[in-house]
């Protein structure tokens, strides 16, 4: 299984923060320790993640992170370039990860037959990621499962 | 690859199902079988307020969803909303309390060293009486948040106001909606909108007037797009200064020139009289009209030439006495005013703000035409205006000359940009001018009316306003402040004008700067002392949204190590202080029984905070300021406060409904809130056969105000040849305090870049992805060019995001305001763009 526990990826994800200082000992905030009168860094021409297999959610009702470039990509009222390979009809043709079915209900949990028009545009909750190195640990955890 | 991607697809369905616990249940506590505990709470961002549940395993937030129970969501989140669970644990919190110290004393120039809640007390308390001892209650100031939950503004503003007796309290939301306060209390003489987002679903058509809600109300507009969508009537106009994601939904697309958005109204108001289609009889029952002084500078300094210039800026005159008063009006007639909008021609409309003439025509039609129910929302683009408060009471004149408003689906609304920018900051009152229930410190009857409520003797409250948030940085900078506290805000970096005004006033020798945060931010790492705080659902909270509704939540979680809510500071550094030792002698006089007492006893253990037992506070939940105090301290509070409101058109409900209900819009009478105000049948203080009555005024009437179009502070000229504007994105909120320590949201947009035209950025030498140096007259910032991303520029103009603290746009703006907001014009200034 290719499945990579979130923990895992926090943990290897620390080591390449050796260097950053704990925070104990300084105040030093995300602009790091250039002075707020020099002028910017400019280490940070940021690309987009290479496609890669899905990112492992965090929990249960995490919008999937995008895995894939999306650049190109519109959506109009009257199309959507995402449903092309996600929508319900199209995902196990292509791969892509299916739209999930709380997505064809409405406002009152009516069921529809199209993407419901309030969850019409992806990117409000699905994003894509740039292979921006983050700027401090995040020490979240996932729910353990209990028993085991 | 597309194998590869259909075989990890089910590999993964069966991976994530074991790998994620517990299925919320939608009730408001329910433990699955997992030992998730799950509660409800308000989204910790912006100002729709939506609905979450909680999930807390072992002492920690394990996870967050939209609450589909909620009415503003149903269920929904932003990206935002959706990585809540993770705001709270950025590895660099700030644990215990950092001081600079050289050789074990304080020392401007040391190096922070982690010292003892008592200790940051002793030095706070030291500076305290120092700066009053120097400059009186005017020498210490206090800048909070419209993130502030509803009990710390309350405790803040009666530790400043009545403590201290000091009026320097100002809150962040003074940079966000103060002009939307203004325009409220000129038009209706009562603060916050009549309608409510139930509108959306009613709207025959909806007009964005500088928002854009795609990004900075995401749910509100999957509601709005939810409408549009189904119902194929609904018309969408959408007006900026440059194209973003909300054009994607727009019916009507129009880009205007910076500040045109001014004579665009008063061409609809021109349109509207012309073709006949005032509601004469709406107009004639409901409204006056007025006109207003004009000549009011923009708020800048007083040695700017502008203000020179301004014969009714207020600000003293060779005299000495103040020259005129910006906030002045006077009445008119119907036909005044139909004479003063006349000459808004489209065509004169057209070629000044470069929206072509049918647009215009079309976008007045949908006000015009009686059959179509029209909703208008603004943001930052109203607001944020040296013309604010003229330009939200000029959304109001169109919609009151056609009548629509108060009713659903016609409404102007005003959204908020903070969590709680209205229950805080506004109701309660933390502005430098005002007092709970929208009472002013200028006024003797509001004064004694809170002193009686706080059990205070009369002139304990001082009558002059104090400073707000531009003037407040300006007096750190000059040495006037010399004690500065700041609470649940990033002001050295979402401030204007870092480098001339905000930045010095924190270094300033003369002032101490105390910043109370979760994370060691910009403003932190320039101050003195930094205290470490319990953020979010650390802390038992109440926020209220834009459309009234008031939110509480539980606390879930113990915050870490050393750190402490907002009001627990507060309060308990108000015991270090006894009422004889900051109250002169002939004030005490009045109160001889407060002798001897602290501000804390003489404040929070007054005989009516603190009524309420710890005891009631929810079985199983922790609530760590009532624990220490020893009593159930948002309880005894919220409802001291809620008596300003009851029974004066604020009415909140009991304390306890509201750990029950999903909110509630007030006033909330009998049980039940208000959805429509102003309107019989929707508002109970609509009396039986009024039909409408706009009760903040003591005729019931709504003023419509003759206003100008007039040029901004600064404009493009030869060398600084661009317009620039700031603003938010949607994965990041405000200056990125808790969003950039979330990696998914870090990543998602990591650092700020400038928007421009590909044509600007040719011209200039300049590609996508290339540096470029963005200068104006104050400073200058070094950050990629991005030509092709959500924003699409027209060419003179530029936006960059104010997130990045790497980046800081506002090391570019101008500290111009609205000169009777005091809100910052953070949208139009001039600037030049090279290559570096």
């Amino acid at each position: 299984m290719r499945f990579i526990p979130a923990l895992v990826l926090a943990g290897a994800a620390l080591l390449s923060w050796a260097g950053v200082a704990s925070a104990q000992e300084v105040v030093e905030s995300l602009r790091g320790n250039n002075p707020i009168t020099a002028t910017s860094r400019t280490d940070n021409m940021f690309r987009p993640e290479k496609d890669q297999d899905l990112i492992p959610r965090n929990f249960q009702k995490q919008p999937p992170l995008i895995p894939h470039s999306i650049k190109g990509y519109n959506i109009t009222q009257n199309f959507n370039k995402c449903m092309d390979c996600h929508s319900k009809e199209r995902a196990e043709e292509t791969g892509a990860t299916k739209v999930a079915k709380s997505h064809y209900l409405d406002r009152e949990d009516k069921k529809l037959t199209n993407i419901s028009p309030r969850r019409y545009f992806c990117l409000q909750c699905h994003v894509p990621q740039f292979d921006a190195k983050p700027l401090v640990e995040n020490t979240y955890k996932p729910a353990a499962k209990k028993g085991e | 690859m597309k194998l590869n991607r259909r075989d990890f697809i089910k590999a993964n369905a069966a991976a994530a199902a074991m790998s994620v616990a517990g299925l919320p249940a939608t009730s408001a506590v329910a433990a699955g079988k997992d030992d998730i505990r799950w509660d409800k709470a308000a989204c910790r961002f912006c100002g729709t307020g939506c609905g979450v549940l909680v999930g807390t395993q072992d002492g920690r937030v394990v996870a967050t969803q939209g609450d589909p129970d909620a009415p503003v969501n149903r269920g929904l989140n932003c990206i935002k909303g959706y990585f809540l669970s993770k705001i709270m644990y950025g590895a660099d919190r700030v644990k215990t309390p950092m001081l600079r110290m050289k050789n074990g004393k304080y020392d401007k120039e040391g190096d922070f060293t982690p010292i003892s809640w008592t200790q940051a007390f002793d030095i706070m308390e030291a500076q305290v009486r120092d700066a009053l001892k120097k400059k009186g209650p005017a020498g210490i100031a206090m800048f909070g948040s419209g993130q502030w939950t509803i009990w710390e503004g309350y405790a803040a503003a009666k530790l400043m106001k009545a403590g201290f007796r000091s009026n320097n309290i100002d809150p962040n939301a003074r940079h966000c909606m103060a002009s939307a306060v203004a325009g409220f209390m000129r038009t209706f003489g009562i603060d916050e909108p009549a309608g409510c987002y139930d509108d959306i679903e009613h709207a025959d058509a909806f007009v964005l007037w500088g928002s854009n809600m795609a990004e900075m109300h995401p749910i509100l507009w999957t509601r709005i797009t939810d409408r549009k969508l189904s119902s194929k009537h609904v018309k969408v106009a959408v007006l900026s200064t440059f194209e973003h994601r909300s054009y994607e939904l727009a019916d009507i697309p129009m880009i205007f020139t910076p500040q045109t958005d001014l004579a665009i109204l008063n061409f609809i108001c021109n349109y509207i009289i012309q073709k006949g289609k005032v509601n004469q009889e709406f107009v004639s029952k409901h409204v006056n009209f007025k006109k207003s002084a004009t000549d009011i500078g923009y708020g800048l300094r007083p040695n700017n030439e502008l203000e020179k210039k301004a014969t009714s800026n207020g600000y003293p005159g060779d005299d000495g006495k103040p020259k005129g008063d910006p906030g002045k009006s006077e009445p008119i007639t119907f036909d005044e005013f139909k004479q003063f909008v006349s000459e808004y021609t489209v065509e004169k409309v057209s070629k000044l703000s470069g929206v072509p003439t049918k647009d215009l025509i079309a976008l007045a039609e949908l006000y015009a035409d009686p059959k179509i129910k029209v909703t208008s929302y603004w943001t930052m683009g109203f607001n944020q205006h040296t013309r604010g408060t003229w330009v939200n009471n000029m959304i109001y004149n169109v919609h009151l000359l056609v009548g629509k408003i108060s009713e659903p689906g016609n409404s102007p609304f005003s959204l908020t940009g903070q969590p709680s920018a209205c229950g805080t900051a506004r109701e309660v009152g933390t502005f430098s001018h005002r007092l709970p229930a929208d009472m002013v410190v200028t006024n003797p009857e509001h004064r004694k009316h809170t002193e009686e409520l706080w059990g205070l003797p009369e002139g304990t409250i001082p009558e002059k306003p104090g400073l707000h948030a531009v003037a407040m940085a300006r007096a750190l900078k000059d040495g006037k402040v010399n004690f500065y506290w700041q609470q649940c805000n990033n002001n050295l970096q979402a401030g204007p004008n870092i480098n001339q005004e905000l930045y010095p006033g924190w270094r300033n020798p003369e002032t101490f700067v105390v910043i109370s945060d979760p994370y060691p931010t910009l403003s932190a790492s320039y101050a003195d002392l930094v205290l470490p705080t319990a953020m979010w659902v650390e802390k038992e909270g109440a926020y209220g949204n834009a459309e009234r509704r008031t939110q509480f939540w539980r606390q879930q979680v113990k915050a870490p190590g050393e750190s402490r809510s907002d009001m627990w500071q507060v309060m308990e550094f108000s015991k270090r202080f006894k009422v004889e030792e900051v109250w002169p002698a002939e004030l005490l006089a009045k109160a001889p029984k407060l002798k001897g007492k602290t501000l804390y006893q003489v404040l929070y253990a007054n005989g009516v905070a603190d009524k309420y037992k710890v005891s009631e506070v929810a079985p199983g939940f922790d609530n760590d300021e009532s624990k220490y105090f020893g009593f159930y301290v948002q309880k005894g509070l919220f409802e001291e406060y809620a008596q300003f409101g009851r029974g004066h058109g604020h009415d909140l409900a009991p304390f306890e409904t509201y750990h029950k209900a999903r909110g509630l819009r007030w006033p909330v009478v009998d049980g039940k809130e208000t959805l429509w105000r102003f309107r019989e049948g929707y508002d109970p203080y609509v009396k039986k056969g009024e039909g409408v009555a706009f009760y903040g005024h003591k005729d019931r009437k709504a003023v419509i105000f003759a206003l100008p179009y007039q040029q901004p502070a600064e404009m493009p000229d030869k060398e600084f040849d661009m317009w620039l504007c700031t603003g938010r994105v949607l994965e990041h909120w405000h200056t990125g305090t808790m969003t950039r320590r979330v990696p998914e949201l870090y990543k998602a947009f990591p650092d700020a870049v400038v928007f421009m035209h590909p044509d600007d950025a040719k011209a200039r030498g300049l590609q996508r992805g290339m540096e470029c140096k963005v200068t104006s007259r104050r400073g200058e910032v070094v950050l990629r060019v991005e030509t092709r991303g959500r924003n699409k520029p027209p060419r003179g103009l530029v936006f960059i995001p104010f997130f990045d603290a790497g980046r800081l746009a506002n090391k570019l703006t101008l500290d111009a305001t609205c000169p009777i907001s005091k809100e910052t014009d953070y949208k139009k200034c001039a600037v030049k763009v090279t290559k570096v």
